[in-house]
């Protein structure tokens, strides 16, 4: 028993001895390398966990008008209380379902077409059209969605081109932007627009790492061109397809505040307003901010848990993941 | 390769198809560009011509002349010049430490960082931020929140790591410490890599109003398109650009010049950097 003791005392003396020995190369040995992380550390810690340490006021009832940590210390605890009056109230619903839905749609339309567009690219054997081809796709990548949205409210206006076309047809002008009817259509349209020639370059790129050989197999056994397409080129891009598609997930909560908020208008809230267009009218112009804090953290939870689940799926069915 | 018949017709179609995707590309950016030429009467007579028949110049003549917009040009090509040159610095300063192995803060960092990509305070507790550091309605409101993008960084840390240690084994020999190597070696290895995140900070703040919306009440001190934004959304478009002599021409022919000149710099400039836009694109899709 005492020959224990001993030994674990030494063991700890010898541990005690390393454990100091490392924190003084710690700083002995890195210091110039911690003196060039010291301004980022503290970017980080201020503007990044700041706001997260912000987060508190979802459980409180902040007062100030202006912000300032005394206020936020000062302020009552109310527990759940917003969390329960968000979740309650006639707003969750509407924004729960217009975030689905538009998530879902551009799952379902924004994700497939670049894949598409890189794999029909690719099929372009002139190499300066597939050049041009791809330079032109890249530019409104550029353009801000404050231009986007002014490009096409300028097309899709009571005055603009679509309506002269359609009155050409003998059609009575149509408001599309203030139209539920065509308004998700309008926010599908533009992101395409807007997004499908960037996202064309990680396919384009996995694609063109393809073997020429495994081509040429195929067609000697008699595959046309779609049969190539399909088991040639589609499993030799599974892999990035399956990352993009974790990434896609991980915005189902929504990350078109942007988008939205320089499209939409009143007339059309019922089919596009989103949480963090809420969070802005509520929040930030209402000044209600430990309510909005609570319906902003309740969002960025759901997206957090859902980015956590794909990519454990993901590695469960072989693929290396994300993180 | 023989090419058959099939092929011949997917090979045209396909060009077809692309010829249309090109079309849908451009047509509203040249619409907008010939309408912003273009006389109100025209205009209204012929929603669906591309190209003026006599070209009007009132809408640029305003615009130009109008001193709301001229700041909020200035403002944001300040903010472009000296927040990309900021983010450049403190990113790469970052990136470093971040790409030696051997670094045993490295793990604790990198987790620190890449757990901002998938988690925010969100709007509401940036906003408060801002306002505690009394942030607002200064010029530093558009350079300090975004100083280091974790994407960027992580770009720029994997470049860094592509280095062969061998030239920075070589110059510890000599005596050379982390710094040295870091600006006279691990820097100018890396200037490309340095121009495609550049690039894209640079895209970022031009492009980037709602700042401007959140923290600037100061019309002075607006970025370009948070203006625009401005101009578009309101009707009383002459309030938001003020001009003292001109004349004033339709609202539309004001927006239009508008969205032409807050776009025309980055039109002209992607087309030389794309290089390094699909570089950056790639490098950092490879996992963190």
């Amino acid at each position: 028993m005492a020959k224990n003791t001993a030994r674990a005392g030494a063991a700890n003396l010898a541990q005690r001895h390393t454990f100091g020995y490392r924190v003084k190369t710690f700083f002995t040995r890195y210091w110039m390398l911690h003196l060039m992380v010291l301004p980022g550390l503290i970017y980080f810690l201020v503007f990044k966990y700041g706001p997260m340490y912000g987060l508190i006021i979802a459980f409180k009832n902040y007062k100030g008008a202006v912000g300032g940590v005394k206020a936020i210390f000062g302020s009552d605890w109310v527990g759940l209380r917003h969390f329960k009056t968000f979740l309650t109230s006639t707003q969750f619903p509407r924004l729960m379902r217009n975030t689905i839905v538009l998530s879902l749609l551009r799952l379902a339309v924004c994700f497939p077409a670049p894949i598409i567009l890189a794999i029909l690219l690719n099929e372009v054997r002139i190499r300066w059209y597939k050049k041009t081809v791809q330079t032109i796709t890249y530019m409104p990548y550029f353009l801000s969605w404050v231009v986007v949205s002014g490009l096409l409210k300028i097309l899709v206006g009571t005055e603009g081109p679509l309506n002269a076309l359609l009155g050409h047809f003998g059609i009575e002008p149509i408001y599309f932007m203030a139209s539920t009817k065509y308004f998700r259509a309008l926010l599908i349209i533009s992101e395409i627009w807007k997004t499908v020639g960037y996202g064309t370059i990680v396919y384009l790129a996995a694609i063109s790492s393809v073997d020429v050989e495994l081509y040429e197999a195929a067609q000697i056994d008699g595959a046309g061109k779609l049969k190539q397409i399909l088991h040639v080129t589609l499993p030799a891009i599974s892999e990035i397809i399956a990352i993009m598609l974790i990434l896609q997930v991980g915005r189902i909560m929504g990350d078109n505040f942007e988008q939205i908020y320089t499209m939409y208008s009143e007339a059309v809230y019922e089919v596009a307003d989103v949480f963090d267009t809420y969070i802005y009218r509520t929040g930030i112009i209402g000044s209600n901010f430990s309510y909005t804090t609570a319906v902003s953290l309740f969002k960025s939870l759901i997206s957090l848990a859902l980015i956590l689940l794909t990519n454990k799926a993901t590695k469960k069915l072989g693929s290396s993941g994300l993180f | 390769m023989r090419i058959t018949k099939g092929e011949r017709v997917f090979y045209f179609l396909n060009h077809i198809f692309m010829l249309l995707v090109c079309f849908v590309m451009l047509y509203p950016v040249v619409y907008v560009i010939g309408h912003s030429m273009m006389g109100d009467a025209e205009r209204a007579l012929h929603p669906l011509r591309l190209f003026p028949k006599e070209l009007d110049w009132s809408g640029y003549k305003y615009v130009l002349s109008s001193s709301s917009i001229w700041n909020s040009y200035l403002v944001t090509i300040l903010r472009t010049v000296i927040g990309t040159l900021c983010n450049v610095l403190f990113t790469a300063l970052l990136a470093y430490p971040l790409s030696k192995k051997d670094y045993p803060a490295r793990k604790v960092l990198t987790v620190l960082v890449t757990f901002t990509m998938w988690f925010s305070g969100g709007m509401v507790a940036n906003f408060l931020l801002i306002r505690t550091l009394g942030l607002n309605n200064t010029f530093w409101v558009y350079i300090l929140p975004h100083l280091i993008d974790p994407f960027n960084l992580i770009i720029l840390r994997n470049f860094f790591m592509q280095i062969p240690d061998s030239l920075e084994e070589s110059a510890r020999l000599d005596g050379a410490n982390d710094f040295v190597i870091f600006t006279r070696i691990v820097l100018p290895l890396s200037m490309a890599s340095i121009a495609t995140i550049a690039l894209f900070y640079a895209v970022f703040h031009w492009n980037t109003w709602w700042d401007s919306m959140l923290y600037v009440s100061d019309k002075n001190m607006w970025t370009i398109q948070y203006l625009l934004q401005q101009l578009i959304a309101n009707s009383n478009v002459y309030d938001f650009a003020a001009a003292s002599s001109v004349e004033k021409p339709p609202a539309e022919a004001i927006r239009m010049a508008c969205i032409v000149v807050s776009t025309v710099p980055i039109l002209c400039v992607y087309p030389f950097v794309q290089k390094y836009f699909v570089k950056g694109v790639l490098v950092g899709s490879i996992k963190g």
